[in-house]
């Protein structure tokens, strides 16, 4: 094994491999909040249609596009291989624990967090991102997706999906981004109150964010 | 203050070996005081056993001062019980009530099989240690101490980090069965000191592949561990170990 | 009086600052194409065992490593608190060589061998250069200098510390040289073994018979020398400060082989250990000695006063080691601050509910170091509360683990209220009898550390037991044993199948095979606790002719109940701790009568051995140099009889004196 593959499928490696997944999808998440954010211009889909246009053509953002679909696989993939190896490294379990007295449940939840994550992102993009680039392909044309999402979140058991999804996402997040700057060694009694404030706001505002587009949809506040 | 008057029920792990498999036993204990300690209560249980013609209860434990890191019992869901800070044989009975149902299980982890009992095998800390946690200096070899001027500060945390008794309660207590904290300990202690240098990248890429190879798991920073460890080694030995590694990994000319 | 001709010391000639230095350059030596040939067995992981096994193993020797515990680095040295001398003179208080020597050996009352100790403070600078370079996180000073504290019996800085747990980090280096070792394979490291036979080929020790204690089985292990760093038998006392495994075995089965047990009775009963506190109670925990550096040990004026320590108004408080030894005060000798407690205790002012403790006390500490501190921020009316605030910080910063300890252990805060201490057994300066090579009167078998006799005399001083162990293991058996081993170049590799090690390992077996099939009714956790109550009640703190001649009858008795009674459960093949156990008491049983013939024998009080017959006026130990200034060295010649052998003390470099610290 070169020193390369030896240094990522070390334990440490590993977890870099998370973190730095992890990091570069939270970048993502900025992206994709700010941008669906525009709806609530509430502009008909005016603002929203016009950056989602640039998204879905801009040669730079599409190459990208290729980098992100990477990052959630090798982040799912890698998350996977963890919590099989974890669950192997203990192959009798306890038959008490009292975890509550020394970790956060959604800490030691990450797998099962980030599994409800990937349904819901399966529901999604099934929603709107692949009818949309497949049709690209087909037709080189953009589906209006700004009409979609009012179609698709008129639906209540959508919308609940959508915002337990989201709510996944904060307990994720709540553990993810601050763990990420661990593993890559950033813990320092200077910065880590500024690392965890973040982390905490980032993990309340972006799902909060993403929650209110599809209940304003269906509550009628936009249209 | 001699004997007490606590009563207890005890549901202890029971294994002959390694290659059996084991099962709760249940015992009812009388006349436990609130100033013995938790493994005084088990000599007491065990003098009960042999009364009874029964084979006592196999544990690890030598110093009963919380330094030697033998003692090894999960108790009621946490290593070393209920108390932060102490190892089992500093747990005392009156943090338990009357009347209190208590479970001891040994360690559990892949890398630590269970020899009998409460008993497991960590001769995977020793072949980590083994593998980087020293300074390769021969007796002998040494110039004079105070040739070496370290700041009181680097000192004081080398001598936290250092402090690790390797009792595995990190081990036990993280979901993931994962030594890191163990580990990180001796790598921050000698990357803290001027001594540490030399050797300080082969240092954290050979230990850290002993520490896989043993079959430990992987971190995922709940901070389970420091949380339990009877000598409260901080979490910021495992970012530094991160960064001890990557560092190493992508600095050392080594293949 | 005359040396016995039995025992030969083999210290060199010439002048007693030039001995080592001589020695060492004309002590034979071995190639290092012949080391790699020859094996060496070290038997026990502590201080001396793991240096001496990296240190052996770094030389070229091929080392097997023994230790009952599961890792080496659990060995009981770990939980040493206070620290380690070294005569570096470090603060400019005029502290030598000599000087560390000197006080070594007044401090043993003039009961151990000169060169030895001498070369012991010759080598103490070298151990502290060696584990700062292992990287022992030594206290430091903000110049980022080492850091030292005084301890009894001294009146110079030489203690270097780590908090409270400077055994732990010594231990640590050593163990990660020893670690080395077995990563480069020059070390094999046998943990969960314990050693119960040595076996003689034609006089000579050419190996062990181990138990593995998980299996159970035995094994035989050959070697041209063995080295048994198996420390104290403090254990014989059943409640000691040793660590539960802490046994006699390796000693006591060398010496029925032929090695001379040396000054049994000589035991260290240390003065501040937490008062016991019921039946229950397995061990004792000791009090770092370092705390009398800031905490003042008193008992109220009164006989049988119930109130607690901090109700007890200053003018109804009696210092009493204060009063008695003003020039050394609480820093007086462990024997002399133990006795003194105990002294207190028999005439009835003695506190607590046992009535068996004295008070510790640190606030006048508290009061010292929060008015330092409001000097050193120029806080000149600050309230006392807020002095004490202050000065209880700075405490914690230097003992704090240590009271926490305390807290733990009685539930009492000693912020608030005086700790309560009482005496106990801590360590033993008896063992193997040795020669200035560390070899005991079999030839090939070594003894290290504390579990030879060699430097502390009647007494041990603080911090002086850490510096043995390590001169032991790092500076002086890697020398010495080639004196014995460039003998040995031609032996070639010793055949385990010889009929020694056949006849050896029968014997250890058929005592295993009868412990398990008595299947009387006690188990060997009473017996001991039987045998520790003779011991301390009559061949304890004090001892007299009587109580003496009374132990050994009742100790024979034991033994006897002890081959016919005892109950062992589980399987010899199995894991079992029960038979590993009544192996160790069955060995502490024959143990504690020598110690008992040793202290009748020795009519005469010194150091921690006090025969009440013997004492000044003033309760003061009364040695009789005339009669006996010597080692006691008794040889094993069957059951219930030994014959003893005299080693002349002589000191031509030092004036013996009464031992005063008035």
């Amino acid at each position: 094994m070169s020193w390369f593959t030896q240094a990522l499928t070390s334990s440490i490696g590993k977890k870099v491999i998370m973190s730095l997944t992890g990091l570069f999808l939270i970048s993502f998440l900025v992206i994709h909040a700010s941008i669906n954010a525009m709806i609530f211009y509430n502009d008909g889909g005016e603002t929203f249609s016009h950056w989602g246009h640039f998204m879905g053509t801009n040669p730079i953002i599409r190459t990208l596009e290729i980098g992100l679909v990477l990052g959630f696989l090798i982040h799912i993939a890698d998350g996977l291989w963890l919590t099989k190896l974890n669950q192997s490294a203990r192959p009798v379990k306890y038959a008490v624990t009292n975890a509550s007295a020394n970790s956060t449940w959604y800490s030691r939840s990450m797998g099962l967090l980030g599994t409800l994550i990937l349904i819901f992102l399966v529901i999604h993009t099934s929603h709107f991102w692949i009818p949309n680039r497949s049709n690209q392909f087909a037709t080189g044309e953009e589906l209006n997706l700004y009409q979609m999402m009012l179609d698709i979140f008129q639906n209540i058991w959508v919308v609940i999906i959508y915002v337990l999804g989201c709510i996944s996402l904060a307990w994720h997040l709540l553990h993810g981004f601050k763990s990420a700057f661990k593993t890559l060694g950033l813990y320092h009694v200077k910065y880590n109150d500024a690392i965890r404030v973040i982390g905490v706001a980032f993990s309340i505002i972006v799902p909060t964010l993403f929650a209110l587009m599809p209940i304003s949809i269906y509550l009628g506040w936009v249209y | 203050m001699s004997a007490g008057n606590m009563r207890l029920t005890l549901k202890v792990w029971r294994q002959s070996n390694t290659d059996t498999k084991g099962g709760f036993e249940n015992y009812n204990l009388d006349g436990v005081s609130p100033d013995m300690s938790f493994l005084e209560m088990f000599d007491i249980l065990n003098e009960q056993l042999i009364e009874e013609n029964k084979e006592p209860v196999a544990f690890d434990h030598d110093c009963r001062e919380g330094i030697c890191g033998s003692c090894s019992m999960f108790i009621n869901g946490q290593p070393h019980g209920p108390l932060k800070g102490v190892t089992t044989c500093q747990l005392h009975m009156r943090s338990f009530q009357d009347g209190d149902t208590i479970t001891v299980e040994p360690w559990r982890a892949g890398a630590f099989p269970v020899i009998k009992d409460l008993v497991v095998d960590r001769d995977g800390f020793d072949r980590i240690i083994s593998a980087g946690g020293f300074v390769s200096v021969n007796t002998g070899n040494a110039q004079d101490a105070n040739s070496l001027p370290i700041p009181k500060e680097n000192a004081d945390e080398a001598f936290s980090a250092a402090a690790c008794i390797a009792c595995g309660a990190c081990v036990a207590a993280c979901k993931n069965a994962s030594a890191m904290l163990f580990v990180s300990a001796k790598i921050s202690q000698l990357a803290l000191l001027p001594q540490g240098q030399a050797e300080r990248s082969i240092r954290a890429e050979k230990m850290v592949a002993q520490m896989d190879a043993e079959g430990f798991g992987n971190c995922t920073n709940t901070h389970a561990c420091s949380a339990e460890c009877p000598k409260e080694i901080s979490f910021e030995n495992i970012a530094r170990m991160n960064r001890e590694y990557i560092g190493a990994k992508s600095s050392s000319k080594v293949l | 009086m005359a040396t016995s001709s039995r025992l030969d010391a083999r210290i060199p000639q010439g002048s007693l600052e030039d001995k080592w230095e001589k020695y060492k350059s004309s002590v034979p030596l071995v190639n290092p194409a012949n080391k790699r040939n020859i094996e060496v067995i070290v038997v026990g992981t502590g201080l001396a065992g793991a240096s001496a096994a990296a240190t052996l193993a770094e030389m070229g020797y091929k080392v097997k490593a023994f230790c009952f515990q599961d890792s080496p680095r659990r060995a009981h040295s770990i939980a040493a608190q206070g620290g380690i001398n070294a005569a570096k003179n470090y603060q400019n208080d005029g502290d030598s060589v000599h000087r560390l020597f000197y006080d070594t050996i007044k401090g043993g009352d003039y009961r151990s061998r000169e060169a030895n100790v001498h070369r012991l403070a010759e080598v103490s600078g070298n151990i502290i250069d060696q584990c700062v370079a292992q990287g022992v996180p030594f206290a430091r000073e903000y110049g980022g200098l080492l850091s030292n504290r005084s301890f009894g019996g001294v009146q110079v800085q030489r203690t270097f510390y780590a908090a409270g747990q400077t055994g732990q980090q010594l231990l640590l280096g050593a163990y990660s040289g020893l670690q080395r070792q077995v990563g480069m394979g020059t070390i094999t490291m046998y943990n969960r073994h314990e050693m119960l036979d040595v076996v003689k080929i034609d006089g000579k020790c050419r190996g062990i018979i181990a138990r593995n204690l998980v299996t159970g089985e035995l094994e035989r292990h050959s070697a041209h020398a063995v080295l048994l760093c198996t420390g104290g038998y403090g254990n014989v006392f059943y409640l000691s400060t040793n660590a539960m495994g802490s046994n006699v075995t390796a000693a006591w089965k060398a010496h029925k082989r032929g090695a001379f047990f040396a000054n049994p009775c000589f035991t260290q009963i240390h003065p501040t250990c937490i008062p016991v506190s019921g039946e229950h109670q397995s061990k004792l925990t000791l009090m770092s000695e370092s705390l009398r550096n800031d905490g003042r040990i008193w008992v109220p004026k009164k006989q049988n006063d119930t109130r607690a320590g901090n109700e007890i108004p200053e003018e109804e408080r009696d210092y009493y080691l204060e009063r008695r030894y003003p020039a050394f005060g609480n820093l007086v000798p462990r024997d002399i601050a133990s006795r003194a407690a105990k002294e207190r205790c028999d005439a009835g002012y003695g506190v607590g509910s046992s009535k068996l403790a004295v008070f510790l006390d640190f606030s006048a500490a508290f009061h010292r170091y929060g008015q330092g501190e409001a000097n050193k921020n120029n806080i000149t009316n600050a309230p006392e509360s807020q002095i004490l605030e202050w000065g209880k910080a700075v405490v914690k910063e230097k003992y704090g683990n240590l009271f926490d300890m305390y807290k733990q252990i009685t539930g009492e805060d000693p912020y608030e209220v005086p700790m309560r201490i009482y005496p106990a057994v801590h360590y033993t300066m008896g063992g193997l009898w040795v020669d200035y090579n560390l070899m005991t009167t079999v030839p090939g078998l070594y003894s290290l550390g504390e579990a030879n006799f060699s430097d502390h005399g009647a007494n041990r001083l603080g911090a002086s037991a850490l510096m043995q162990g390590l001169a032991d293991g790092y500076f002086v058996i890697p020398i010495t044993v080639g004196a014995y081993l460039a003998g040995e170049i031609r032996t070639g590799h010793i055949s385990t199948d010889h009929e020694a090690f056949v006849q050896t390992e029968k014997e250890v077996s058929d005592r295993i095979q009868k412990l398990i099939t008595i299947q009387g009714k006690t188990s060997p956790e009473v017996f001991h606790r039987r045998l520790g109550k003779i011991m301390w009640d009559k061949c304890g703190m004090a001892r007299n002719e009587k109580g003496l001649k009374e132990a050994i009858v009742e100790i024979r008795a034991l033994r006897e109940e002890f081959w016919k009674d005892v109950k062992v459960m589980g399987k010899i093949g199995d894991f079992n701790p029960e038979l590993d156990k009544a192996n160790r008491v069955a060995d502490f049983i024959e143990l504690g009568e020598l110690m008992c013939i040793d202290a009748l024998t020795r009519d005469e009080s010194c150091g921690g051995h006090f025969r009440e017959e013997f004492q000044t006026e003033e309760g003061e130990a009364l040695r009789d140099d005339e009669n006996f200034m010597f080692v006691s060295a008794w040889e094993h010649i069957a059951t219930e009889k030994w014959e003893l052998h005299k080693e002349d003390l002589v000191y031509d470099n030092i004036k013996i004196a009464q031992r005063s610290y008035k």
